[in-house]
């Protein structure tokens, strides 16, 4: 029910932050996440940072992508 | 990624075979709904398994009697709504607020903080904010209720209607024509409230609950999760997002939805009443309150012939089961909530599944 | 049909509402033998000579975006409706609402950029008109074109040639345009690197007809609504389906993350610089190669194919082997938070 994000933090002054998703730059804020530091990345909701992201699942998650892409130009078929 | 696929897929498969019938799995939020249509999931999934509809559409629950308050308030030459563009094409009794657009008093806006900035720049001006969604949003609102008091700002006006995952999760438990095996649980929600939310739901009614995110492999995978879990007998509350879920969730989240709000019993469309399932904001925010500020009187909720939506949020019946879909229901004509949302499961049957033509 | 007695802005959308509106309201008034085909431009014989004839309106916010403004859009988007109706554009009409209280800087510099882009595409502005209403009556400034194309002689389009086996190839990237000027909006305003694909196909459009003549049996451009629009309003005319490959689109991802921040799918978003070609299966290839060798088109890429199965619909293969189908839109896209 719930469209979120994630978005690397590039400026943060208080909790007014500005966040990097490939190349879109978003106001946000970072009330909900006071251990967010500049260079994390975050989960961001209706314009706040909900999680600050964990660098190692991201990785995992940006892989998956990244298998996704190379799985869908094969021609192997899932079999249900 | 073919074989984690057929991994997954073989462990469904093995708790099919063990239960001799489908596995029911109800994915509660309507984000998940839309990602498994949008990835064409549904058809390629295992036999064995079934997806049900869950109530996790904000839009969709919210009553007739929330929207009828708003668009009255729409009506008045003294008020913005401030709104996020999924309630503009909700239809009350009269209309929706995509209907009363010509009066330029309607504001999409992404954020809650757009809402208090609204009413910072027309001090003339009384702005509603239509304050919907579960408990990934109910933070938002929080913030904004905390920061205007605390400003002083006497123009906002918030209309919470925030709703609560886990009381309703149990009401549909407690039916006993429930079909329910496990829950694929939200991921977004679960950021805020952590996967250990979910304890109680398998202790009183012994259901995996867990926790998914939204990529195809990760939903695959959570669902060969649950079925683990039922061919093992040891249901639990867990998660696989763990990139941004953990145990104990949000804790300065779940603190500030405290502080601000008070669990009340409320009305969802489709279920009916749940107790402390809805967010109300405390007494110390009065005069933020745009119920207590316009006092507010909710006209009790009209039945529409023919209308299953209450079966398709409890997972009961497919949208394509009830009578009036695609027929006189439809995304352009919505006669149910369901239909509405863009995460309504019946609007996403229709635009990713429906295999007829539009005529 | 929906129970609208008003007009919504759905109605502008390019999709369900606008098609609605154009049958049930515009062609039961005005419709005709020409007007009826809903091309996207008029073929009329004058003589011996037949040429293309359209006309369109541009009411973009803002009016100056990354990657373009209103007067360049005016400009490409009339040629482009000539170009894809297989013609070569000749002439342009240029006719301005202008609200009362505009700068007068603002309109030099929008009429600068629409001289800019017709004289690189070889094009004349011949007449024009100007108007001036109330402040208040019209949004600083809207533009009315039409345009009239030469037809090229090896071009033989139309939905009437389309047959199942041909490929549908689209030109580049899509949903850049409608994604760079949400960005703009109010209460959306965020700073991106994405730029609006504002700029003529009439190079690919002239290179393929050239190359490959009748082998091409339509080209569309896919604007508002974007390329959910145009494939579903091929299928409606056509009675055959479309199956297109959600792993061959080619989307940038600086727009895909605007899009998912938004909650839009980037299918119903609109491209003011794109071509969609449908081509027999023999020369498709060779099309992309064509495409591809256009300053315009180095993202082009072969999407998908019209089939014969069932009910004429537009099914996306996703990218993990799942199918679904694509609807024609709604018409007006809401950001979603939920």
């Amino acid at each position: 029910m719930c469209l979120a994000v994630p978005a690397r933090i590039i400026e943060l002054t208080g909790d007014d932050a500005v966040a990097d998703a490939i190349g879109n730059h978003i106001q946000i804020k970072t009330t909900l996440v006071p251990q967010a530091k500049l260079g994390d990345i975050v989960l961001i909701h209706a314009g706040f940072a909900i999680a600050v992201v964990d660098e190692e699942e991201a990785q995992k998650t940006w892989q998956l992508l990244a298998d996704l892409d190379n799985f869908s130009k094969t021609d192997k078929r899932v079999s249900g | 990624m073919l074989d984690r696929i057929n991994i997954a897929y073989s462990q469904i498969d093995k708790a099919h075979k063990l239960l001799g019938r489908r596995i029911n799995v109800m994915e509660v939020c309507g984000t998940h709904t839309v990602s498994v249509f949008r990835a064409g999931l549904r058809e390629a999934f295992p036999k064995g398994l079934k997806l049900l509809s869950g109530p996790g559409c904000p839009v969709c629950v919210t009553d007739q009697g929330y929207i009828d308050v708003v668009l009255s308030l729409a009506e008045r030459d003294d008020c913005l709504i401030a709104t996020y563009g999924d309630m503009i094409r909700v239809p009350g009794r009269k209309g929706s607020l995509e209907r009363k657009a010509d009066r330029g008093n309607i504001k999409i806006i992404l954020s809650a903080q757009d809402a208090l900035n609204l009413a910072k720049q027309n001090p003339g001006k009384k702005v509603l904010f239509v304050a919907v969604g579960f408990e990934t949003t109910a933070p938002a609102t929080a913030i904004v209720v905390n920061e205007a008091m605390q400003q002083g700002i006497k123009n906002l006006f918030i209309f919470s209607n925030h709703k609560l995952v886990v009381p309703a999760m149990q009401a549909l438990l407690l039916d006993k024509n429930n079909k329910i095996d496990a829950f694929l649980c939200p991921g977004h929600v679960s950021v805020i409230i952590g996967s250990d939310a979910y304890k109680p739901v398998v202790e009183q009614f012994k259901k995996p609950c867990v926790v998914a995110g939204f990529e195809p492999m990760q939903i695959i995978e959570a669902l060969a999760e649950i079925c683990r879990q039922i061919v093992d007998g040891k249901p639990q509350a867990c998660s696989l997002y763990s990139a941004v879920v953990t145990g104990a969730g949000n804790k300065t989240a779940q603190k500030i939805i405290e502080e601000t709000f008070d669990a009340v019993d409320g009305y969802w469309r489709g279920l009916g009443q749940i107790n402390k399932s809805t967010l109300k904001l405390k007494e110390k925010f009065s005069s933020l309150d745009a119920e207590k500020h316009f006092k507010v009187e909710f006209i009790p909720q009209e039945d529409i012939t023919g209308c299953r939506c209450g079966q398709v949020l409890c997972g009961l019946i497919d949208p394509p089961e009830c009578g009036l879909f695609a027929k006189s229901c439809t995304p352009d004509t919505p006669v149910g909530p369901c239909m509405v949302s863009s995460e309504g499961a019946c609007a996403a049957w229709f635009k990713y599944a429906r295999r007829k033509r539009q005529k | 049909m929906s129970a609208n007695d008003k007009i919504l802005l759905a109605h502008g959308g390019g999709g369900r509402l606008t098609d609605e509106l154009i049958r049930n309201v515009i062609l039961s008034t005005l419709g005709n033998y020409s007007l009826n085909k809903l091309t996207d431009s008029a073929e009329i014989k004058i003589g011996q000579t037949n040429v293309c004839f359209t006309t369109d309106s541009f009411v973009v916010k803002p009016l100056f975006f990354n990657g373009g403004d209103i007067g360049k859009l005016a400009v490409c988007g009339t040629i482009n409706d000539l170009a894809v109706s297989g013609s070569k554009p000749l002439v342009l009409s240029l006719s301005l609402i202008l609200e009362e209280g505009l700068e007068i800087e603002v309109l030099r510099k929008v009429l600068h950029s629409a001289a800019r882009a017709a004289k690189e595409e070889n094009v004349e502005i011949v007449c024009g008109d100007t108007k001036v209403v109330e402040a208040g009556s019209a949004d600083k400034l809207f533009i009315n074109t039409s345009g009239i194309g030469l037809k090229l002689l090896k071009a033989d389009i139309g939905f009437e040639r389309i047959a199942a086996g041909d490929k549908i190839i689209v030109s580049g990237t899509i949903g850049d345009h409608g994604m760079t000027i949400m960005s703009h909006r109010e209460g959306m305003k965020f700073e991106s690197e994405m730029k609006s694909d504002c700029g003529s196909v009439a190079q690919i459009c002239a290179n393929v007809i050239d190359a490959l003549g009748e082998d091409i049996k339509f080209m569309r451009d896919p604007t508002r609504g974007g390329l959910a629009a145009t494939l579903n309003e091929i299928v409606n005319q056509i009675e055959l389906g479309i199956e297109i490959q959600e792993s061959q689109i080619p989307v940038n991802p600086t727009v895909k993350a605007a899009a998912d921040m938004l909650g839009f799918d980037i299918l119903e978003i609109a491209n003011e610089g794109k071509v969609v070609i449908v081509v027999s299966a023999q020369k498709a290839q060779k099309c992309l190669e064509i495409c591809k060798q256009c300053e315009k088109g180095k993202e082009a890429a072969t999407i998908g194919q019209v089939v014969k199965n069932g009910e004429p619909l537009v099914e996306l293969v996703t990218k993990i082997k799942g199918r679904r189908i694509v609807q024609m839109p709604y018409g007006r896209e809401l950001p979603r938070i939920c």
